[in-house]
């Protein structure tokens, strides 16, 4: 082969490897992505069925139970406008609180309980996620509700 | 009066930075020695007044001058004195004052081991750094000053987060930034090359050492923040993928690549453009990283300042940087040329192939990184991406590339022959296949990937002790250590730092394959057996710290009814900021880990708890640490010592005749 041949396939080659670890890491990014949605959102019925998404929102006050052992725990998150209870198995995080914001991943089980396999709270005192910020500003302007009560803080 | 004296400190700093930026490059430009014998003494003085700032910031916080804005808002008078300085980079305006200083450190590096350099040469790479130099400091001197009075004082501070309230604290960030900083050497000489148009062998070799110094701190850096991770925030997790994670691991793939591509430019004249592109992308993603991280851009426990005339001038500092040295490359890299040539079966060919793939991965954690920011900045919905994509994207990218790194270094330069290296390697490789697919039966458990990461692990051993083998045959020597002994640093650098990588391979796969992790309810007395480990729990007392309350578990530990040790895991109110911290206690081992941690206390005494066997994972980060003392040994070879005395003018490459070695 000549040098210019020699050129050409090693560019070749490269190529291919290129466009091989772009179908390889797009499939993957496809199908990993995870979507947000609001506790409205949920409610209307927007949200994928069998696929893992995150909602977001405040955790209501006096929502918050745990079953017999220890772990479980039931609570209810809220946009001001809809709520959304969701169960979780597992030690919450430290930041986890009554009255703050919280996202939780997880699917939407038949019943309407949402199923979390994760919750993050992994912030400080006042910080707000801004998803859940976000989430409560929607909601606010969607004009569901008039609460003048709920101070949103986002650092 | 002494926040003042640190803020007209970086005043100076920055009239000094503008004359170091300007006038040895003007100097070099117009082969004035004069202009260029600026450079020198104006590096050290900005030094030494980047330094009086950062004294006079560790001075407020050291006397708890809480009329300073930013001591006020991250220490507080019961923050014991060595979280008090660390507090120095807890947060925005501190850390870029760590950065500055961290980068005038390495400047005075550059002005005491430079003597062997082209006057021309110095003076461009200390320009250039003079340049960068500025951007920081006026960023500091406009948007975030970390000087800035509050009037009337604070009675007392806001705290430091809890969470950086750890002895990782006090290390993790000044050597991960010594690390990105440290790219900006690097960074510095391709430009200096790119100006001066004389990019040749002698330029791979000088630059050589700088890079694998910033690279070896970046790689300590990283692993001590994994490592804080694990310990600190009581998951047990020592990777997460996030954001501020992949900030940091960017330029280190970046860095990585580099490396590998200025040993092919040191030693065959080869991939200069490529390396000089490798060092402008490495430094970007150093600043990426670090505008990405502290901005709060990315929503973590690093991020803290959300300012809009912040991120403006971040965007405008960086689009200069990188688009700068992007168009002078464009306009300049023509000239440098391309190098010698090689066959497809080379190890020039094989270091270009882990190129690539490590670029590869580069690009899929940019996609995963920055996708979900863009999305969210153009009103398209919020997404996060989570740790699974990152695993499918990462083994599939990083077998090839680990495969190679078993045959490069036994491929001949320019050309090799396929057949010889099978026969050469048949043994390494047939005794990892068949010992990655046995070993795990013993060890009780067959999954395709347990078996996937003890055959990349064993193979860069079995590949390496081939390599070793073969070197010392070719000398002449009374015996086999005086032989080894007698093979050069850089060699035995590359050798350490690719058994770094198995060792850490090692780790991840048996973490990932056998790690037990369990969530339960304790009640007082009651025990749990996960991993051969019982842990009885003898209930949890308060107790009182310097400025937090904790409940402190008491758990005993024993394996087959011998005792084994006694972990106290806490859970800590931090009483200023009232956050709760979990403080997980762990037993470290060379072969497992034993992690308790306390979740939430539940009636009658009992807690929630989560339990953890780890095994092999302290050696995730031995794997690290060997990897970057691999770096210090090949930076410690004395051809990098002889090379300036021996050649004062830079040389076109030539081939060298000695065969095997890289890295």
């Amino acid at each position: 082969m000549t040098p210019r041949q020699k050129r050409f396939v090693l560019i070749g080659l490269g190529l291919v490897a290129l466009a091989l670890a772009a179908v390889l890491v797009l499939n993957a990014f496809q199908s990993n992505l995870v979507f947000f949605f609001t506790p409205t959102q949920v409610a209307n019925g927007e949200v994928p069925q069998g696929r893992s998404f995150r909602i977001g929102g405040m955790v209501e006050q006096g929502s918050l139970t745990r079953e017999g052992d220890g772990l479980t725990v039931h609570f209810i998150v809220t946009d001001m406008a809809k709520r959304v209870p969701v169960t979780f198995k597992g030690i919450l995080p430290d930041l986890f609180k009554e009255g703050k914001g919280a996202v939780a991943q997880g699917q939407l089980g038949a019943d309407g309980t949402f199923l979390a396999s994760e919750v993050l709270a992994k912030h400080d005192e006042n910080y707000m996620p801004p998803e859940v910020a976000d989430a409560l500003a929607k909601a606010k302007a969607a004009g569901a509700q008039s609460s003048s009560t709920l101070v949103v803080k986002p650092q | 009066m002494i926040p003042e004296i640190g803020h007209f400190a970086l005043i100076l700093a920055l009239c000094v930075a503008v004359v170091q930026g300007s006038l040895p490059i003007y100097g070099a430009a117009v082969g004035s020695s004069a202009l260029m014998s600026v450079a020198k003494p104006a590096a050290r003085g900005q030094f030494i007044l980047v330094l009086l700032a950062f004294c006079c910031l560790g001075y407020a916080f050291a006397a708890k001058d809480f009329s300073v804005l930013y001591v006020a808002a991250t220490s507080n008078s019961h923050l014991p004195l060595h979280y008090r300085l660390a507090a120095i980079w807890g947060a925005h305006e501190g850390s870029l004052l760590l950065w500055t200083f961290i980068l005038t450190i390495w400047m005075v590096a550059v002005t005491l081991f430079s003597s062997h350099l082209p006057e021309a040469m110095r003076a461009r790479i200390l320009g250039v750094m003079g340049l960068v130099s500025v951007g920081f400091l006026l960023f500091m001197l406009t948007v975030s000053n970390p000087f800035e009075r509050l009037i009337p004082a604070a009675v007392d501070g806001r705290d430091l987060n809890p969470l950086l309230q750890d002895p990782g604290m006090v290390m993790h960030p000044p050597m991960l930034y010594m690390g990105y900083v440290g790219f900006s050497v690097a960074f510095a000489f391709a430009i200096a090359a790119l100006l001066g148009g004389n990019l040749d062998a002698a330029w791979a070799r000088w630059s050589r050492p700088w890079t694998t110094a910033a690279w070896c701190f970046l790689t300590v850096g990283i692993a001590l923040g994994s490592g804080w991770a694990y310990y600190e925030l009581g998951w047990g997790g020592w990777w997460f993928w996030d954001p501020v994670e992949n900030a940091s691991f960017m330029p280190w793939l970046a860095g990585t690549a580099l490396i590998h591509s200025l040993a092919v430019t040191d030693k065959r004249g080869g991939f200069k453009v490529w390396t000089v592109l490798l060092a402008i992308l490495a430094f970007s993603l150093s600043l990426i990283g670090t505008f990405l991280v502290r901005s709060g851009v990315l929503t973590s426990v690093h991020a803290f300042a959300t300012d809009p005339k912040r991120g403006l001038f971040i965007l405008v500092f960086l689009a200069i940087v990188i688009g700068g040295s992007l168009v002078l490359y464009a306009w300049r890299a023509p000239r440098v040329g391309l190098g010698g040539g090689f066959d497809m079966v080379s190890r020039e060919a094989m270091l270009l192939g882990n190129n690539v793939l490590l670029l590869a991965a580069l690009g899929a954690v940019l996609l995963g990184t920055l996708y979900p920011l863009f999305l969210d900045a153009l009103g398209l919905g919020k997404i996060s991406v989570g740790p699974p994509y990152f695993d499918t994207v990462f083994v599939p990218l990083m077998t090839p590339a680990i495969f190679l790194m078993g045959i490069g270094p036994l491929a001949q330069w320019k050309k090799a022959s396929l057949p010889e290296l099978a026969m050469r390697l048949r043994w390494a490789f047939g005794a990892s296949v068949v010992t990655a697919v046995l070993l795990p039966f013993v060890l009780g458990k067959w999954t395709p990937l347990l078996s996937l990461g003890l055959l990349l692990s064993l193979w860069i051993v079995t590949t390496t002790m081939v390599n070793v083998r073969e070197r010392v045959s070719h000398l002449v020597g009374n015996s086999f250590i005086s032989c080894l002994a007698a093979l050069p640093r850089a060699y035995w650098g590359m050798v350490i730092a690719h058994c770094g990588i198995a060792v850490f391979i090692v780790g991840v796969t048996m973490v990932k394959g056998f790690e037990v992790e369990q969530d339960l309810r304790m009640n007082v007395g009651e025990t749990a057996t996960i991993g051969g480990y019982t842990f009885r729990f003898d209930g949890a007392q308060e107790i009182k710290g310097p400025n937090y309350l904790a409940a402190r578990g008491t758990f005993n530990v024993t394996k087959g009814g011998r005792e084994v040790t006694m972990m106290y895991p806490e859970k800590r109110l931090y009483s200023v900021q009232k956050q709760m911290m979990t403080e997980a206690a762990i037993d470290s081992g060379l072969l497992r880990d034993l992690y308790v941690s306390l979740g939430e206390p539940l009636e009658n005494g009992a807690w929630s708890v989560r339990l953890y066997h780890k095994p092999f994972i302290d050696w995730i980060w031995g794997g690290c640490l060997i990897m970057a003392l691999g770096g210090v040994l090949a930076m410690s070879d004395r051809r990098y010592r002889l090379a300036g005395r021996r050649e004062e003018s830079p040389t076109q490459a030539q081939p060298q005749p000695l065969g095997p070695e890289v890295s």
